[in-house]
């Protein structure tokens, strides 16, 4: 794929650890503006390394030995465990505004109103506005609403999403990545996305990199690669999605 | 076909929130039935109270025909095994796998002390794993493997009746499926009856024969597998399943 202008560029990138083993080895990928690029892959294949080293938050101990990445853009992630992506002892709309006004650099009182304002677009309770709650009293969905709504008061070209609803029930889930589609849709930005779902990613995704063992083995457009994967892996992954039989709705179903 | 197991009226209460609110269930001998339901439904709570480990506020279990009191006997215990969802935490890091799978063995008197370890490299068999396994430890192991090695501890006992908390949730999709299927096998050669949890219907609908849905601690809908996938009765059901993530193709 070529472009004149991708908002984010991988090359060649290898991470590994200080005794040399290569953890990831010779990514390349290219984002264009308001793209959406699912990352999947088994857990330890190099995934979420990939997506941090992009905002530089390797963990301790792994390095970047070679590569370089040309980014263009405002990045923003959101964590797989939203408890663990919120300060706890601070309340959740206080926090959010603190990054408003940090990010967008507006007054105390501007950054509280925008705050409140991104809570209601992404359909958190209206009670917020008069009692700020603390993360522990807020469910899994609620605080993950909170996390997105923290990345998009940086107002990103690029959003980083590092497996977001895995730890989400199946239909606080399926309300997660409406919202993340639709912002997508209403604000433009390009997402990256981290999964080892391959439903959620090829529903999310227009275009889809399958990772080994620190490789990207296989990419292409979401349709192509899943009617014809040419990758052994990619089949396998393909097959281990469990299917379901279609359902029909009965007319008269109880409440 | 018989009934296995029989739970009737459980209700279970943690200070003012009710997880289980009147329930009522049963196990037809063989089969395997699936419960789903969102986190907090009480679907963990229940599996606890089966397996002796939660004692409930009201109502009786019976096993077969006799009914489980507070204090169960060890045969009882040793009828109802528990698979967790986080091998990680489940088996002793201290213990090699060899200590790990005895100690049920001798505590329940299942084979003589000179036997065990032949039985140790049996069930280690069973669940395809190589018998050099025996003096290694847990975190020489990869997820999926420790899963195994807690299946065949709660197997060790030769118990009537496995349940199988979430036993796929922390492992990735390629290992779940062979999960699946050796939890299907064992269960066929060994006549279990299982209770499997899981919030992931596709894995509900792999390997159920019935499915239970829960919500806030109430049984919604009892149902065949089939009929549930296809004309689910209740709106609760309906939703749980319109929620799943489906590929854009077939992949079958």
């Amino acid at each position: 794929m070529t472009s004149i202008n991708p908002i984010l560029k991988i090359e060649n990138l290898t991470l590994g650890t200080k005794t040399n083993h290569n953890l990831v080895s010779n990514v390349n990928l290219t984002v264009e503006p308001g793209e959406s690029i699912g990352l999947v892959g088994e857990s330890g294949s190099g995934k979420t390394l990939t997506l941090r080293s992009i905002l530089g938050l390797l963990p301790p101990g792994i390095k970047q030995l070679s590569g370089n990445i040309k980014n263009n853009g405002n990045c923003a992630m959101i964590f797989q465990n939203p408890l663990g992506a919120l300060d706890p002892l601070c309340p959740v709309v206080s926090q959010l505004a603190e990054v408003v006004y940090y990010r967008q650099k507006v007054t105390h009182k501007a950054s509280r109103t925008i705050a409140l304002e991104l809570l209601e677009s992404l359909g958190l309770p209206d009670s917020l506005k008069q009692t700020d709650r603390y993360p522990s009293q807020l469910s899994g969905g609620q605080c993950q609403r909170i996390v997105i709504a923290m990345a998009l008061a940086c107002k990103p070209s690029i959003l980083l999403c590092d497996e977001p609803t895995t730890a989400l029930d199946v239909t606080v889930q399926q309300q997660i990545i409406d919202i993340i589609k639709s912002l997508q849709r209403e604000l433009g930005f390009a997402i990256v996305f981290v999964t080892h779902n391959l439903a959620i990613a090829s529903s999310m995704c227009s275009r889809l990199c399958v990772m080994k063992e620190g490789k990207i083995i296989e990419q292409g457009e979401t349709l192509e690669l899943l009617q014809n994967p040419q990758n052994p892996y990619t089949q396998m992954l393909i097959h281990s999605v469990l299917p379901l039989p279609d359902i029909e709705r009965s007319v008269d179903l109880c409440p | 076909m018989s009934i296995a197991l029989k739970v009737e009226n459980i209700t279970v209460s943690y200070g003012n929130f009710i997880a289980l609110d009147n329930v009522s269930l049963e196990f037809q001998e063989h089969t395997t039935l699936g419960l789903v339901g969102e986190s907090g439904s009480g679907k963990s709570t229940l599996a606890r109270v089966i397996a002796g480990l939660i004692l409930p506020d009201e109502g009786q279990i019976l096993l077969g025909s006799q009914t489980l009191s507070r204090k169960r006997s060890r045969e009882q215990h040793k009828m109802i095994q528990m698979v967790f969802q986080n091998p990680d935490s489940s088996l002793n890091p201290k213990h090699t796998i060899r200590q790990i799978l005895a100690e049920g063995l001798l505590f329940h008197n299942i084979v003589r002390h000179s036997q065990v370890e032949n039985r140790c490299r049996e069930l280690l068999f069973r669940v395809h794993l190589d018998e050099s396994s025996l003096d290694r430890y847990p975190h020489e192991f990869s997820g999926g493997q420790r899963q195994r090695i807690a299946l065949a501890r709660a197997l060790s006992v030769e118990p009537s009746i496995l349940i199988a908390d979430e036993p796929t949730s922390a492992l990735d999709v390629s290992v779940q499926l062979s999960m699946l299927e050796l939890l299907n096998t064992l269960k066929a050669e060994l006549n279990l009856t299982m209770l499997f949890i899981s919030h992931d219907l596709g894995v509900i609908n792999a390997i159920s024969d019935t499915v239970a849905v829960m919500r806030h601690g109430k049984l919604v809908e009892i149902n065949q597998k089939e009929r549930f996938f296809s004309h689910p009765e209740t709106a609760y059901s309906y939703e749980l399943l319109s929620a799943v993530p489906k590929m854009p193709i077939s992949n079958r």
